[in-house]
């Protein structure tokens, strides 16, 4: 067993720290502030051959591996969770699927643009009555000529603003209800029209907005997977997506740590220092102990994907793990800082609006906890579809 | 052109000296040092304006500075070489800069640069050392570099201004920060880095002979380590609500004011 990450691993990981550290830190109280998307720092981010990471070079991307790209979202997480989540849709929800299901012509017409960071990606599953029951679908794809003719309305669209390739899952068999008859298609920026952007608790420098595709004719040549299989397609890429999600929990752990633990280091009350306190010390030592635990969990359900092995539970396990440690210890870095914990004068606050969605997406943490329960009661096939 | 640019690891963070072997400590994280960095990507730079030529990074330190140089050829340099020897430790200025004039002889570059200083030891004389055994001209605080016509235009960096600088080639010269926002490294060379050609030298491979390395080979000797003093004279004044004005009679009887 071996503990240590690659040389590849630590210099990918310094790579993105230095630079979140300079680039994106700085200004991520502003962003959060002004609702900011930061654009041009997607430029920056592939110029570095971050929007990629895992990519395969002929694809256009880094050629790294899976863990790689964890490190990356976690460093990112660390300096933006906005910034993190916005990789993260575009790297394991629109870029990874189609280099999974794509065909050798679609993976070379439609990665490499992702890959090389000229164009966002962005997935379009949930919809008004259909977030954690993907099954009830309304969107439809309806066959016309040799290709279909898209309706519907798309909500929570991580990206959907600024992206240029969609993922985006509708119903092309109106016969079968539930989870069967739902098929993916790769849509461009021009057959999607966004009506709304999303205002939210946190995560405030990503776009998240609500999209519409009003007959959008589109070719065979833009179905991805088989057809009524797109169900496979959005449960496979929210496998993988969720240790991203973790990846992304993690590092907004990490950074309201260290603030907690500089904090408790320089505050003085009584006349010593807080973390001289029993009280305080108990706090970080938590702190640093969970976050440890969800390290080892999340790098390890990112090291079975890599394998290629099952990662479903696993990354569950990490997902709801993480997810649900940084909205605690966020919370207690608040409590560590106390009023100004309570304030925008320090970074906290931010971290802990930012944390809560990470129990919402890429599956509830009810959604998780059933995931695990139907894998360890040997219930794994088809394992969301709730009869 | 060839270029060489010696780069040295120093501790990530604040500077900690062991008081046991009154060395730097070099235990924890290592980075690239910040002057060096400005000279790798000077380098890059001249070597791209062309098109052609080579940057070759050399180090003198312990295996781990294998690091930075990975980090340096990440940015895009293509060779280093690393002097790597247990009996190097505890080197001087007089030792380091031999051990470096010996790898830099057998390499022949037309320019060399160096980082005006490091983080850790803030020594700011390395290159003029190096210059010195290799008897070529040294030009320091470069702001500013250009190539052209087989000789350097150089302006330095001075108190009160520049001085502008020509020299012939080969030279060597040492960079401040002022001169360029060195670049990050890339994944695409991060990825690259390992395939390309990286030596590590012993001194003996070097010629250098043992009693020119390391505490032999060094002509200062650290006597004793401890804290700066305590600043004296120091007077704290509690805020009762006249504490304004204390201060300025202070500042006043010392006619500050």
């Amino acid at each position: 067993m071996d503990f240590d990450l690659t040389q590849d691993q630590r210099e990918i990981q310094a790579l993105t720290r230095e630079f979140a550290r300079a680039e994106i830190d700085p200004h991520a109280a502003e962003w959060d502030r002004e609702h900011h998307f930061p654009r041009e720092l997607y430029g920056r981010l592939a110029e570095l051959g971050l929007m990629g990471v895992c990519v395969p070079e002929e694809y256009g991307g880094g050629g790294a591996d899976f863990l790689s790209y964890i490190l990356v979202l976690e460093e990112l997480s660390r300096a933006d969770a906005g910034v993190g989540v916005t990789v993260a849709v575009h790297t394991s929800a629109a870029t990874l699927p189609l280099l999974a299901y794509g065909t050798d012509e679609q993976k070379s017409r439609f990665v490499p643009p992702l890959a090389r960071g000229e164009q966002l990606g962005a997935f379009a599953l949930t919809e008004a009555e259909a977030g954690s029951d993907a099954g009830a679908l309304r969107t439809r794809a309806e066959a016309a000529g040799d290709g279909w003719t898209i309706t519907g309305a798309k909500q929570w669209i991580t990206n959907g603003r600024h992206a240029g390739t969609f993922i985006l899952f509708a119903r092309t068999d109106p016969e079968i209800a539930g989870a069967r008859g739902v098929s993916a298609f790769i849509l461009d920026a021009e057959h999607v029209r966004v009506t709304r952007d999303e205002e939210k608790l946190g995560l405030n420098s990503s776009a998240t907005n609500d999209i519409v595709v009003e007959g959008a004719r589109i070719g065979r040549d833009r179905l991805l997977h088989e057809e009524n299989r797109g169900f496979r397609v959005a449960m496979g890429t929210l496998d993988g997506g969720r240790i991203g999600i973790a990846a992304q929990a993690l590092g907004i752990a990490q950074a309201g740590y260290e603030v907690a633990r500089e904090y408790a280091a320089e505050r003085r009350a009584f006349g010593h220092r807080i973390g001289d306190f029993q009280a305080i010390q108990h706090k970080l030592a938590d702190m640093s102990m969970e976050i440890d635990a969800t390290r080892l969990l999340v790098y390890r359900a990112a090291w079975l994907k890599q394998q290629g092995r099952r990662h479903t539970e696993e990354g569950a396990k990490a997902k709801l793990f993480a997810s649900e440690m940084a909205r605690r210890q966020t919370a207690e870095a608040i409590q560590i800082l106390g009023g100004y914990g309570y304030t925008k004068e320090f970074p906290v606050e931010r971290y802990y609006r930012d944390a809560k969605i990470t129990e919402i997406y890429e599956g509830t943490s009810e959604i998780q906890r059933l995931v695990i329960a139907r894998s360890i009661l040997g219930m794994t096939e088809r394992s969301l579809v709730v009869r | 052109m060839k270029i060489a640019v010696c780069v040295k690891q120093v501790p990530e963070g604040n500077s900690r000296i062991d008081p046991g072997t009154k060395r730097l400590d070099r235990s924890g994280e290592g980075a690239l040092n910040g002057f060096d960095a400005n000279a790798v990507e000077e380098a890059l730079r001249l070597r791209d304006a062309t098109g052609e030529g080579e940057v070759v990074l050399v180090s003198l330190g312990p295996a781990k500075a294998q690091d930075v140089l990975r980090k340096a050829l990440a940015m895009g340099a293509d060779r280093a070489v690393h002097v790597s020897d247990e009996t190097a430790g505890g080197s001087d200025l007089v030792a380091t800069s031999y051990a470096l004039a010996k790898a830099l002889e057998r390499e022949g570059a037309d320019l060399i640069l160096f980082g005006q200083q490091a983080a850790d030891s803030d020594g700011a004389v390395l290159w003029a050392a190096v210059a010195d055994r290799l008897r070529l001209p040294v030009v320091s605080q470069a702001a500013e570099l250009t190539h052209a016509g087989g000789k350097l235009t150089i302006k330095r960096q001075t108190e009160f201004g520049y001085d502008v600088i020509e020299a012939p080639l080969p030279a060597v010269v040492a960079v401040s920060d002022a001169i360029n926002e060195p670049r990050y490294p890339s994944l695409k060379g991060i990825m690259g880095a390992k395939s390309k050609p990286q030596e590590t030298l012993s001194l003996a491979e070097l010629e250098i002979e043992p009693e020119r390395a390391g505490e032999p080979g060094s002509r200062t000797e650290v006597y004793a380590l401890s804290d700066p003093p305590a600043r004296a004279d120091s007077r704290k004044i509690d805020d009762d609500g006249n504490a304004a004005q204390a201060i300025l009679d202070f500042l006043a009887e010392k006619r500050l004011v």
